[in-house]
């Protein structure tokens, strides 16, 4: 498995081999893998209680897995081994952010703070620890000042601008999903995990979500999504996974996907018998 | 003119007399057995007990009459004055501050440096020593405490009930270090801040995992295990008697407050023997020491430690998914919450020359809590106000010799001052439940600073 890592080649961020997780009795994920390309947008769906969230929570470091290997290759070609690293050390060493599918933002602390809030590890740098900062010497004035920027930058992309000194808890749901979105995303990630970031949202909304994750993908992280909405993993994923109980069934781009008799099987509920039915009509009329 | 200010509510005083009576009535049943029946221990070691009815009535009589005017007077008031107000068309909350809210902090220093000397002048070197000791340094030290353990509690959300064993390890750090090494209290005093701050951090490693109610149980304990072993370790504490005749701080060295010295400030500047000298030394200390505390709690706000501890009282998950260490953030608080619970300690070592495991029981923490929430957590105005309140009242209910006319000779108000205290507490969590200050400022902004109001933010829950 050691040269499967070394051979990675460098368009791979992400590779999860062998996976498996266990709740007691229960196999949440079985030897589970797949890969997610550099630079692009990868959507891991599923019924419910596939094990969607079981998975992000392995790769972000929330779950140990009970087996399996999670590499994490960074554009500078360092390597990342992430169920070896603790959950905060997966942000801050590796680069990978999430969200959450139940929105967890700091609702005291305003949208700028929350935005400052993620870029801790630089600013604690930039602070000597605080002790410089306290005693007021060193960059800690100049890299606040430009943490203020950044934020900037993103409430401007996440068209929370007008909301910046407002607290965050005080904001519309479709905002919060958005803020989530731009608070992760000033922890400089270069892949970034969303868990369901359309769900609750209008179509007006999802369609502005549609155009935020693109421009985050083409300004180079690499997006890694669980999502039900289909008109949002349709759109906008350059790849799809799909899991039931635990397994991968399909995996390609997706319009190979949504034909994928398996995955059609999976999601319209056919009896376990008729799934070879349908799997050999399939391919009895590709022969045709 | 009465006609006008209150119109004719047809049935109003009928109203408030049946709402009076009933108040009377609800009284008389709550304090007949607390209140109008006294039980005592004869000669015999027999138990007897005789009837209070005067004090009962005054009870009765005081509930029905406040029921009746508050019914039948203040309400029609305040309400007619909200309708005044709205009809003008102003706002109930208004938008620019008076002169004096606008400069609160600068005048309440101001006021604060002034206070002695004012206080000798009026009431002479030696009356001015109850007014600088009791109220002044007694107030400012649990403003102290309060303010350290609203980094733990108000900021990064950590229920801790055993802060006063930062308090205890202050104080026996001065007071043996002085009594073994001879050091004096300006080198002390970081001294025992320090090895607060070290038994904050052994404090924090074991309860790191635990949040909630567990943790409040381990630092409850903590708290408990440090008395016990003051009471304890007789050899190096003197266990229970304490330790007596602790060195008092002198004036970096120059003037000392000891009788005998020949430095001695008052010989030196040819003033009258009195030791209110040293307690309104004591108080600019301790006001140095207070504005210390704020100066550096508004200052870690502003950085980012002071930002994490905000969120991590929000949300521990949230805050690991950015990359937040939590383990440090949490001992960082513990440690500089404990740093000032030590300075506090070691300045009432100097104070009191004696220090004893009876200063450092439960009650005191919870006192210090208590003052942290009353006055809303992470304010420092608020718990300011709250400390002034809490601990001036008290001090304040001795004064009150004036009741015993009402309640009888063998009144003694301050063994009231437990009800009253908890009479306070139910008062302003019925009535402001985020405590006198529940808003809280933003460390940043972009365009206005926006007080965030108390029903965002969230107590926190490890």
């Amino acid at each position: 498995m050691a040269s499967g890592t070394t051979t990675m080649s460098n368009d791979t961020i992400l590779k999860v081999e062998h996976l498996s997780m266990r709740f007691g009795g229960l196999m949440a994920i079985n030897d589970l893998s797949l890969e997610a390309k550099r630079g692009e947008i990868t959507a891991l769906i599923g019924p419910n209680g596939a094990g969607k969230t079981t998975v992000f929570n392995c790769i972000t470091g929330f779950y140990k897995p009970t087996m399996g290997m999670i590499t994490l290759n960074q554009k500078s070609g360092k390597q990342f081994l992430l169920e070896r690293l603790a959950d905060f050390e997966i942000t801050k060493h590796a680069k990978v952010a999430r969200t959450f599918q139940n929105i967890r933002l700091f609702s005291g602390l305003t949208v700028l703070e929350n935005l400052l809030v993620a870029q801790h590890n630089k600013l604690m740098k930039a602070s000597g620890y605080t002790i410089l900062g306290l005693l007021g010497v060193g960059s800690y004035k100049r890299e606040a000042a430009a943490a203020i920027e950044k934020a900037r930058y993103w409430l401007e992309k996440a068209d929370l601008i007008d909301r910046a000194d407002d607290p965050a808890g005080d904001l519309s749901y479709g905002a919060q999903r958005r803020l989530e979105i731009a608070r992760a995303m000033c922890t400089e990630p270069e892949l970034l995990c969303l868990d369901e970031p359309a769900a609750g949202l209008n179509p007006k909304e999802s369609l502005a979500l549609n155009t935020l994750l693109r421009g985050i993908r083409d300004e180079g992280t690499s997006l890694l999504l669980i999502e039900h909405d289909m008109s949002v993993v349709m759109e906008i994923s350059d790849h799809v996974v799909v899991l039931e109980y635990g397994q991968k069934i399909s995996d390609g781009t997706p319009d190979h996907v949504k034909n994928d008799p398996k995955v059609i099987a999976a999601y319209l509920g056919v009896e376990d018998d008729e799934v070879e039915e349908v799997i050999s009509e399939e391919l009895e009329g590709g022969a045709r | 003119m009465t006609e006008q200010n209150f119109p004719a509510t047809p049935g109003l005083m009928a109203k408030a007399l049946k709402e009076g009576i009933f108040a009377g009535v609800l009284a008389l049943g709550m304090f007949l057995l607390y209140v109008g029946i006294k039980t005592d221990q004869n000669i015999n070691n027999e138990l007897i007990w005789y009837p209070r009815w005067g004090l009962l009535a005054i009870f009765v009589l005081v509930a029905g009459i406040g029921r009746f005017l508050i019914v039948g007077f203040v309400a029609p008031h305040i309400n007619q004055r909200r309708l005044a107000k709205a009809k003008a068309g102003i706002p109930e909350v208004s938008e620019d501050k008076g002169f004096f809210r606008k400069h609160f902090l600068k005048i309440a220093l101001v006021a604060l440096v002034l206070y002695p000397p004012v206080v000798m002048s009026i009431y002479g070197t030696q009356g001015s020593l109850k007014f600088v000791d009791n109220f002044g340094i007694q107030i400012l030290i649990y403003v102290m405490l309060a303010w350290g353990l609203n980094v733990v509690v108000g900021l990064a959300g950590l229920l801790d009930l055993g802060y006063v064993a930062f308090y205890a390890v202050g104080a026996y750090s001065y007071a043996l270090l002085s009594d073994l090494f001879g050091l004096s209290f300006w080198v002390l005093l970081p001294i025992a801040g320090i090895l607060a701050a070290f038994w904050g951090i052994i404090l924090g490693f074991p309860v790191l995992r635990l949040r909630g109610d567990y943790l409040a149980i381990v630092t409850l304990a903590f708290g408990e295990i440090i008395r016990l072993v003051l009471i304890n370790w007789t050899d190096v504490t003197h266990g229970t008697a304490g330790i007596s005749g602790v060195a008092k701080a002198s004036i970096f060295g120059i003037w000392s407050f000891d009788v005998g010295a020949s430095n001695n400030f008052a010989k030196s500047f040819g003033l009258p023997m009195s030791s209110a000298y040293y307690k309104i030394f004591l108080f600019y200390v301790i006001l140095a020491l207070c504005m210390l505390t704020a100066y550096v709690t508004l200052r870690l706000r502003r950085m980012p430690i002071g930002r994490a501890w905000e969120a991590l009282r929000e949300d521990e998950i949230a805050c690991r998914s950015l990359g937040i260490n939590t383990v440090m953030t949490k001992l960082t608080a513990f440690a500089i919450g404990a740093m000032f619970g030590g300075f506090a300690g070691s300045f009432f070592a100097a104070r009191q020359g004696f220090v004893s495991p009876e200063s450092f029981v439960f009650l005191e923490s919870a006192v210090i809590l208590a003052i942290v929430v009353l006055g809303g957590m992470g304010s420092l105005t608020g718990i300011a106000i709250a400390a002034i309140a809490m601990v001036g009242g008290t001090e304040l209910l001795r004064e009150m010799e004036f009741l015993k006319l009402i309640f009888g000779p063998d009144f003694t108000p301050e063994l009231y001052r437990m009800l009253l205290f908890g009479l306070a507490m139910i008062a302003v969590m019925l009535f402001k439940p985020r405590g006198f200050v529940g808003s809280r400022e933003p460390t940043a902004f972009l365009k206005e600073r926006k007080a965030v109001s108390g029903s965002f933010t969230k107590e926190g829950h490890g």
